[in-house]
Order: C-alpha cells, then sequence, then structure tokens
C-alpha cells in the first residue's frame, strides 16, 4: 500500500530535519565560546544530508548521513583583556557564520512544514479511501 | 459475473494504485528537497495508466471498457499517442526536467512538486468520489422499488 510509505518518508525528512535544526541551535547557542572541553575554541558542526531506499520500490527517504565540522577558519578578534588573548591580544572565536545559521533555522522550519502537510494529506486520503461504498 | 464486476471498477482501482504510487514518488521529491544529488523523480501517469488498463484486459480475457473497439484497422484511434512510451516500462518514474538547477546538484522545484502534489490528491479523491458513484448506482439497480 504505497500511501502508508508516505507517512515513513515524510517522517524521516522530519526528523532529518530536526538533526538539521538541533545542528543550527547548538552552532547559535555556542557562537561566542571561546573554549571547548579540548581546550580548542567551538566548531560549527553542519548535517549531511543522503537520500535512502525505504522498503518500496519508488519511495526514498532522507537520512543524517554524517555531521561534519564546518572548516572555515575560525574568527579572530582583538580584545586584550580577555582571558585566553594570546601575546598580541588576539582571541580566537568560534567560525559560527550567525546570518547562515539564521538562514538554516528557516530552510530547516519550512522543509519541515512542508513535510508535516505532506503527511497530513496522506492521511486524509487514506480516511477518504475507508469511506468507499458507505 | 464477477468478472463483469470487476471490470465495471478496474479502471478506478488502477486510478487509485497509481495515484497512490505517484503520491509516494512526490513526497519522496518533497522529503528530499536539501538533499544533495538528489534527482526528482514523477511517474508518466497516462502512459502507467494505459499500461494497467492493457494488463487488466488480458488477464480477464474481457474487452477494455476504455476507448472504442476497432472493427478495421484503418478506423481513427481515440486516444494522442504518447512521445515518450518508447523507453522502458510505462509505470516506470521517469527523472523530472531541470527547470532550475542548483549548486549542489538537487533538481526539487518545491513549487512544482507542491502544484503536482495537490493536484494528484484531488485527483485521487475524484477517484474515489466516482468509484463511491459507481456502487451507489449498483445499489440502486440491484433495489426492488
Amino acid at each position: 500500500m504505497s500511501l502508508f510509505s508516505v507517512f515513513n518518508i515524510s517522517g524521516s525528512a522530519m526528523s532529518a530535519q530536526s538533526q538539521r535544526l538541533n545542528a543550527v541551535a547548538s552552532n547559535l547557542a555556542n557562537a561566542d565560546s571561546a573554549t571547548s572541553a579540548n581546550g580548542t575554541p567551538y566548531k560549527a558542526k553542519q548535517v549531511v544530508f543522503s537520500a535512502t531506499p525505504t522498503n518500496s520500490p519508488d519511495a526514498t527517504g532522507v537520512k543524517v548521513q554524517k555531521v561534519i565540522e564546518d572548516t572555515s577558519p575560525p574568527k579572530v578578534v582583538y580584545d586584550p583583556k580577555h582571558p585566553l588573548a594570546d601575546a598580541k591580544g588576539y582571541v580566537t572565536m568560534p567560525n559560527v557564520n550567525v546570518t547562515e545559521e539564521m538562514v538554516n533555522m528557516i530552510s530547516a522550519s519550512r522543509a519541515y512544514q512542508n513535510n508535516v502537510e505532506t503527511m497530513n494529506a496522506a492521511k486524509t486520503m487514506l480516511l477518504k479511501t475507508l469511506t468507499i461504498g458507505q | 459475473m464477477p468478472n463483469q464486476l470487476d471490470a465495471a471498477l478496474s479502471f478506478h482501482q488502477n486510478a487509485l494504485r497509481l495515484r497512490g504510487q505517484r503520491q509516494e514518488l512526490i513526497a519522496s521529491n518533497i522529503a528530499n528537497a536539501d538533499t544533495p544529488n538528489y534527482k526528482a523523480r514523477d511517474l508518466d501517469f497516462s502512459s502507467a495508466m494505459k499500461s494497467a488498463m492493457a494488463n487488466a484486459g488480458n488477464t480477464n480475457n474481457t474487452p477494455s471498457t476504455q476507448g472504442l473497439s476497432k472493427t478495421s484497422a484503418l478506423h481513427l484511434s481515440g486516444t494522442p499517442t504518447l512521445s515518450n512510451s518508447s523507453s522502458g516500462a510505462p509505470d516506470e518514474a521517469r527523472f523530472r526536467p531541470i527547470i532550475q538547477g542548483s549548486v549542489d546538484g538537487n533538481t526539487v522545484d518545491m513549487d512544482v512538486e507542491r502544484n503536482q502534489f495537490a493536484d494528484n490528491a484531488i485527483r485521487y479523491e475524484a477517484s474515489l468520489t466516482m468509484i463511491n458513484h459507481q456502487l451507489k448506482q449498483m445499489l440502486t439497480a440491484l433495489q426492488n422499488q
């Protein structure tokens, strides 16, 4: 029954998008974390989506293949009073681009909404199907 | 008699099955809107429907209820010919043409997908309505009034 697999597809997309939103939240929260457990500044995290086959041949779901660390260079800020400042007075800050993360957040939220609507439409269709002959 | 009942309902049964399959494909496209290198796919509904009806006609050994029966090869066919039904199975998913390419190789155009998704859902419900009316007609014919 192909309409049932719409739930699996949209569900996989919703969990992938929420994981992306999680990464965005983590990046925004740590936008100013100059140090972390291993002593280096926080590195922005990005999720990588990949299409994954489901039980039906036509259906393709989504999964988060891996979470990568952003390789862009860290921001260097001049702040001599900062406890982590180097000899010249510069502090290495996380490479989080707040603008990019905000755009990412809106995109993830819209994609999530789209999939919720897809799932609702499939639900309506299945409920209508159950009324055949009534 | 069961054969005739089957034939009467088979058109909309096939239509519903294919619409369901297409809905699943479009849901996949919407789900993978942000997946790099994902290529949007869709079903050529009219050729898939044609092949489904041809199969139903062969297995049931009953004349198809669609179109006119031709008694001469010179008769015009009532349906237009499809240009892209030459290769592959007709009910196979095909890649959608690229309207606006994106840097990550994804070819999902959300406007097209949402449009097709809504369209397909409406047509699915239309088929449901028609199958319901067919059943009601049969009931009316069966009842003694």
